[in-house]
């Protein structure tokens, strides 16, 4: 089992998830605190992990590594500024049921205790939808290009980004805190999600412990959510749906020839990935604090594209655990070489390691012998 | 007929679309003619070398070569320790060339041996592997430049000792090549102000009376370029440019008449990255400064949006495509911020409409061209049957 | 003395694919060389023309000469250099190409340059008008008037063919000229025209090696005729003292042996079905017609299946019946179950126990209780990347709903356990060496992987069963074993059964009746236990079975006059 998984593994995931250790065992030498370190990990593992799970269907699927998701993710930017935009108005409306219906405890709990929630929940509701939508054309759209979807999805996540450049400064949205001040409308471009639904997810069930010895914070309730989420994908892959998906990705020919229709299935695995990366990134945002428009999801791809290689996917093979281990080991790195290569060197090298791992963890995966598709 | 009449518009679609938007544009920005003229001459001067590199690889069926930045980089290298050697002017200028042709061809090897490993997504692996040696790129400058390769000149470096500062002023070759054979095109009142302006003479001086205002041709560059189409023209008649195209179109049977075809492929790839090398220096004495950690990564895509905007495709260019592209790309570029200002008051909405355009544009051609082979494919399988078959 | 063959032998794995070959060839002579598919050609090819194959496996037995001198070629750059040229079946031209520039791949005419001094010839320009008069030259060394000019991919399909032949007439030195099966893809008059054009060039000194199924072209081209058999040479004669029927027999053998063969179970009421070439000369009373229907009904079907194109197909298959289709390789048997199926784009009629079945849909056969195992086993017949358990059950669980739990159309997920549980009954019952029913596919020997495709069939209980070259690539023990095993189904469930194989001894062995294809057409369908030379004949083209069923009196005659030959 063990040695079978490091034979899978393959030689770059082990030389990087010793490399992640050796930081780990480096840091108390550099001052660097492995609680924090560790806490760190564990908040941005939270923060990405749904954007990484959202390349399980098109993998699996056969649509290759989804360089598109900045497509799902827009879909999210969408549902998080028209939460905020719409908020008063969802809430008042949900006021009004509660007086209609004679709910007063509506009113109580959900507005007064559980607005946060509700905003977070708008969100995703409305992001969803859109996403399904888009990820259906975008999924038509890859049925028709079969053998270049990668390169193709590159830059239907580019032309969309910047296609939406336009639309945030023209869109007319109208709340004080999301567009400039100075020209009363179009949108800025970072949003700040405090009074709305900042840390929603990550401070439910937050374990914080902060004593002199122990800086701990483990944000229980995001990574509750992404359990959430990585389950429901466990099961979609294990129904009949999800199992036809996977043969269409592990053999087309076979799939149509048991009667599979190869590019239903492809189109519905565009369309989950797509919605996943919706929830992904207002996941994201609630813990990072920040809704980041404009150029903001431009390169938004090629992290979560590096994080599940990295846990041991290929172009045509992904599961949870190598989403898990993935976005584990990248995000480790991404928290670790700052702190601890700075303290070591006096410099930030951690872009630079974030370009070389990322990249070479795709170019590893791409130039790897696959089974001759037809 | 009728096929071929939809083959003709459907290759021409895009540059009559951008044709079209720039009618439109052009009035809407209010700029002059000369002032146009002016900044599309400096353009083409600037950009057309990097736009041709692309050629040769598109000839050998490896698609759009986004690893050109590659090739960049090196330029880039040459021109740093110029600079930190205080070599200006054309010796300058050719010194960085020759430091640069090393390292390009070193990284035009790598890249092609990477893209023979990834047949069929050349062009999504050359894309990763722009970031990559960008990655190890900024590695070199930003740690080991100063550090332990030698660049002694405090201007050059971070505060902190090592390291190239984010913009590096190219004044000792700035405009060199542009200005080596002046040349100004003056309407007949323009000419005495010109002559104040510089406080010099040209060495070539035509007047056309309908011209208002002066324009400067950076003829030397224009004269590279030309000379640059002629090896493209030479280069397609030789016995390795045919091993090219028979190769874009059929590895196998290339490969079974004995072209070496990995080789060849290689070969094209390094061909292109020398030349985006030089490219990339032409294009910075234009600018006179260099961006040290951005200048290369928009060159890539910048250049094959100007040439899928000419009316190329992924496997097919030609140098016509070029210069239209070149054309038309950067009017779009001059007037569409001034365009949008004036017609919806925000230049930031023209800002982002070329961005959008370049993305775009390319992932049209990609599409269409997956499309077109797909299409191709099954028509192939279809014809096998022949006449005789049933319904 | 231009080529000399003796005692040339291969072994692949302790598998003799050619053993004993000796002949040879003179200048300006034209040699036929006929065999059924796995007989040894490409094996023979193979090792004249250097290929690597060869060598990697342990090179071959006996010695080739070349002008009386032994050669060993390991490259096919060392066999065109000796002057041996091949044209293959496959077009290998580039298709944006003008005819010259394909004529002329790679051995461009260059212009010298200073510059290929510095470098190398690559760096020299072309010279064109050079390029084209040899082109020229070439083309009309054939007597076909093509403009050099011309690009490959608008050409008709002819021409391509004669732009092949011109690349090899071209190379200077080329004096042994390979043909594979030229005239296949080219119109009767474009095959008059080349069968001119090589006896043309052979007056010129150019030896030429004739590879076809169509023997009335062998005999009218050849002055020898060779036939290949199971690795053997059969027969080395002039091309006048055999009969067609005679190298029909060769090709596919006489009968040795009593051996037990499966009778016509009915009588279909189309009685040209079954009608045999002793039938054919003895019309016996019509027989009474039974009112049986048939389970498949095919009529007029082509079939889009690249290399194996189906042009118009029809035929009947009795309930319970096994049914054969052969023929050569790439005359459309396989395209006949895989466009029956669904899998490549096809037209006509097919019914199903009377009624119509749609085509081009492969769940609509799978619906209709239609089963099939394809040729392509590792690309089309399985999941390398999934065990065991996935492959045998998953066509069943996403046609007919089994395997799964929950509600349907709701939410339904597999269930794993009764997966694997049907798996380990196929694992056993089939006797799969394996390790269990969670092994990957892509870890079992081909005999085994053939069962684990056997076993998905099976799993569909279905009503009809199409199996594609059951036993290619498979060992002999594991072959029996596949055929018994259908054999055996046949008996128990009553099922019909559709095989399609290369080899002819194994339909025979396990049909009840047998349809040879030949061209994308059906050229007759015979009981099994009809003379293997009648099988041969229907191979070579040479009945010519319209789809009205008309018998083709000339070809009758032929048969006459060769049985009497045979018998004397």
């Amino acid at each position: 089992m063990i040695g079978r998984f490091i034979q899978n593994a393959g030689w770059p995931r082990i030389i990087i998830a010793l490399f992640l250790l050796g930081l780990f065992i480096a840091a108390p030498f550099v001052g660097v605190r492995v609680d924090t370190s560790l806490s760190n990990t564990l908040v941005r593992f939270g923060m990405n992990g749904v954007m990484v799970l959202a390349m399980i269907p098109m993998v699996q699927a056969g649509c290759g590594l989804n360089f598109g998701l900045p497509l799902g993710i827009i879909a999210g930017l969408l549902g998080a500024t028209l939460s905020i935009e719409w908020n008063t108005e969802i809430l008042a409306k949900l006021v009004e049921l509660g007086t209609v219906y004679k709910i007063s405890w509506l009113n109580e709990v959900f507005v007064t205790n559980w607005r946060a929630a509700l905003g977070f929940a708008s969100a995703i509701i409305i992001a969803v939808p859109i996403a399904a939508v888009l990820g259906w054309f975008y999924g038509k759209l890859l049925n028709r290009v079969k053998g270049d979807e990668m390169m193709i999805a590159t830059y239907v996540g580019f032309s969309s980004v910047s296609f939406m450049c336009i639309a945030w400064l023209l869109l007319p949205y109208k709340h004080p805190t999301m567009v400039w001040g100075y020209a009363g409308r179009g949108l800025r471009t970072t949003i700040s999600v405090e009074g709305y639904w900042l840390h929603v997810l990550s401070d439910a069930l937050a374990l914080d412990i902060h004593t002199e010895n122990i800086h701990l914070y483990i944000p229980t309730g995001m990574l509750i959510f992404f359990a959430v989420m990585a389950f429901l994908v466990w099961v979609f892959m294990r129904t009949k749906t999800g199992t036809a998906m996977t043969a269409v990705g592990s053999n087309p020919d076979f799939a149509r020839a048991s009667g599979v229709n190869v590019d239903r299935m492809r189109t519905i695995a565009v369309v989950m990935s797509t919605i996943l990366g919706a929830v992904g990134i207002i996941v994201y945002e609630q813990s990072f604090g920040f809704i980041q428009l404009y150029m903001g999801p431009f390169y938004m791809a090629l992290p979560a594209v590096a994080s599940i290689l990295l846990g041991g996917a290929s172009v045509n093979k992904a599961g949870i655990l190598n989403v898990v281990v993935g976005t584990f080991l990248f995000q480790g790195i991404l928290t670790m070489t700052p702190s601890v290569i700075n303290s070591y060197l006096q410099t930030d090298m951690s872009e630079v390691i974030r370009l070389i791992v990322s990249n070479g963890m795709i170019l590893y995966a791409l130039t790897r012998k696959v089974r001759a598709g037809r | 007929m009728i096929r071929r009449l939809f083959d003709i518009i459907a290759n021409n679609a895009v540059p009559a679309v951008f044709i079209i938007i720039s009618a439109f544009a052009i009035p809407l920005s209010g700029y002059s003619a000369s002032y146009l003229i002016q900044e599309l001459l400096t353009r083409i001067g600037r950009n057309s070398f990097l736009i041709l590199s692309l050629l040769i690889p598109i000839m050998a069926g490896m698609g759009l070569n986004f690893g050109m930045v590659l090739g960049a980089m090196a330029g880039q290298i040459g021109l740093l320790f110029i600079c930190d050697w205080g070599i200006v002017g054309i010796p300058g200028i050719v010194l960085a060339c020759l430091i640069g042709t090393p390292i390009a061809i070193i990284l035009g090897i790598f890249c092609g041996h990477v893209l023979n490993r990834a047949k069929g997504r050349e062009m999504v692996t050359s894309y990763i592997l722009g970031f990559f040696i960008n990655g190890v790129y900024q590695m070199v400058v930003l740690y080991l430049m100063g550090w332990i390769i030698p660049i002694t000149n405090p201007a050059l470096l971070l505060s902190r000792g090592y390291g190239v500062r984010n913009a590096v002023s190219l004044l000792g070759i700035r405009g060199i090549l542009d200005n080596l054979i002046p040349t100004v095109i003056t309407g007949t009142q323009g000419a005495g102000q010109f002559f104040n302006a510089q406080g010099g003479n040209p060495f070539i001086l035509l007047q056309i009376p309908l011209i208002d205002g002066s324009i400067r041709i950076p003829l030397a560059t224009l004269i590279v370029i030309a000379l640059f189409c002629v090896f493209i023209i030479w280069f397609r008649k030789t016995k390795l440019g045919q091993d090219m195209r028979a190769i874009g179109q059929n590895q196998a049977v290339s490969d079974s008449a004995g072209i070496p075809v990995n080789r060849t492929r290689i070969i094209a790839i390094v061909i292109s990255t020398v030349l985006a090398c030089y490219g990339q220096i032409i294009y910075l004495q234009n600018m006179g400064t260099l961006n040290t950690y951005n200048s290369h990564d928009q060159a890539g895509m910048f250049s094959i949006a100007a040439l899928l905007i000419g009316g190329a495709s992924v496997s097919r260019a030609s140098i016509a495509n070029v210069f239209l592209g070149v054309i038309l790309f950067h009017l779009m570029f001059i007037v569409a911020p001034v365009a949008g200002k004036n017609l919806i008051g925000d230049a930031q909405i023209g800002e982002y409409f070329r961005v959008f355009v370049s993305y775009g544009i390319i992932a049209i051609a990609l599409v269409l061209h997956a499309w077109k082979r797909n299409r191709e494919r099954e028509a192939a399988r279809r014809s096998l049957r022949g006449n005789k078959g049933g319904e | 003395m231009l080529l000399r063959l003796d005692h040339v032998g291969k072994e692949f794995y302790g598998n003799r694919v050619l053993s004993d070959i000796s002949f040879d060839i003179d200048a300006g002579e034209i040699i036929g060389l006929v065999g059924e598919n796995g007989a040894g050609k490409s094996t023979l090819l193979n090792i004249l023309f250097g290929m690597p194959v060869i060598a990697s496996t342990g090179g071959y037995e006996g010695t080739v000469q070349v002008d009386g001198k032994t050669v060993h070629f390991t490259s096919p750059n060392q066999a065109l250099a000796a002057g041996i040229g091949m044209v293959h079946q496959e077009f290998s031209l580039i298709p944006g190409f003008t005819a010259t520039e394909n004529i002329l791949l790679n051995r461009e005419v260059l212009r010298g340059s200073s510059m290929s001094y510095v470098f190398s010839d690559r760096v020299s320009t072309l010279d064109r008008e050079a390029m084209n008069s040899r082109a020229i030259t070439a083309i009309n060394t054939l007597g076909v008037n093509i403009s050099p000019d011309m690009i490959v991919s608008e050409m008709p399909v002819g021409y391509k063919q004669f732009i092949e032949i011109a690349r090899e007439i071209d190379r200077k030195n080329t004096r042994l000229l390979f043909l594979d099966e030229p005239t296949a893809v080219l119109t009767e008059s474009e095959a008059e025209i080349l069968i001119t054009a090589l006896k043309k060039l052979a007056r010129s000194g150019i030896a030429i090696v004739f590879i076809s199924h169509r023997l009335s072209e062998v005999k009218e081209l050849c002055s020898r005729i060779l036939v290949l058999r199971d690795g053997r040479l059969i027969t080395d004669q002039k091309a006048e003292d055999l009969t067609t029927r005679q190298i029909a027999s060769f090709m596919v053998g006489r009968e040795s042996e009593k051996r037990e063969v499966q009778q016509p179970i009915e009588i279909p009421d189309n009685p040209i079905d079954t009608i045999s070439a002793s039938e054919m000369l003895n019309p016996s009373p019509k027989k009474k017609r039974k009112k049986i229907r048939p389970a498949l009904k095919v009529e007029h079907l082509w079939v889009d299946m690249p290399g194996e194109t189906v042009r118009d197909v029809s035929f009947d298959v009795m309930k319970g019946e096994i049914f054969g289709i052969g023929g050569l390789a790439g005359h459309g048997k396989l395209g006949i179950p895989n466009g029956i199926m669904g899998l490549y784009p096809s037209g006509g009629r097919v019914k199903l126990f009377g009624k119509r079945l749609i085509l081009n849909k492969p769940r609509a056969a799978l619906g209709r209780k239609m089963a099939f195992v394809s040729e392509d086993r590792r690309g089309v017949g399985l999941l390398l990347d999934e065990p065991l358990d996935w492959n045998i059950t998953f066509t069943a669980m996403q046609t007919q709903g089994r395997f799964l739990f929950g509600i349907p159309f709701i939410f339904q997920m597999r269930n794993e356990r009764a997966m694997s549980k049907e798996a380990q009954k196929f694992i056993d019952q089939l006797s799969i060496k394996c390790t269990g029913p969670h092994q990957l596919a892509s870890e079992l020997s081909g005999g085994n992987q053939q069962k684990v495709c056997l076993a998905k069939a099976f799993v569909l209980k279905p009503d009809i069963l199409l199996i594609c070259e059951p036993t290619r690539g498979i060992d002999i023990g594991a072959k029996t074993l596949v055929l018994d095993t259908l054999r055996e189904y046949n008996r128990e469930n009553g099922t019909t059964i559709i095989i399609t194989s290369s080899e002819l001894e194994e339909l025979r062995s396990v049909c009840n009746r047998v349809a040879i294809v030949d061209e994308g057409k059906i050229a007759g369908i015979l009981p099994a236990s009809s003379p293997a030379e009648d099988f041969g004949m229907l191979m070579m083209g040479q009945t010519k079975n319209n789809n009205d069923n008309n018998i083709d009196i000339e070809n009758v005659n032929v048969n006459v006059n060769g049985e009497g030959e045979i018998s004397a």
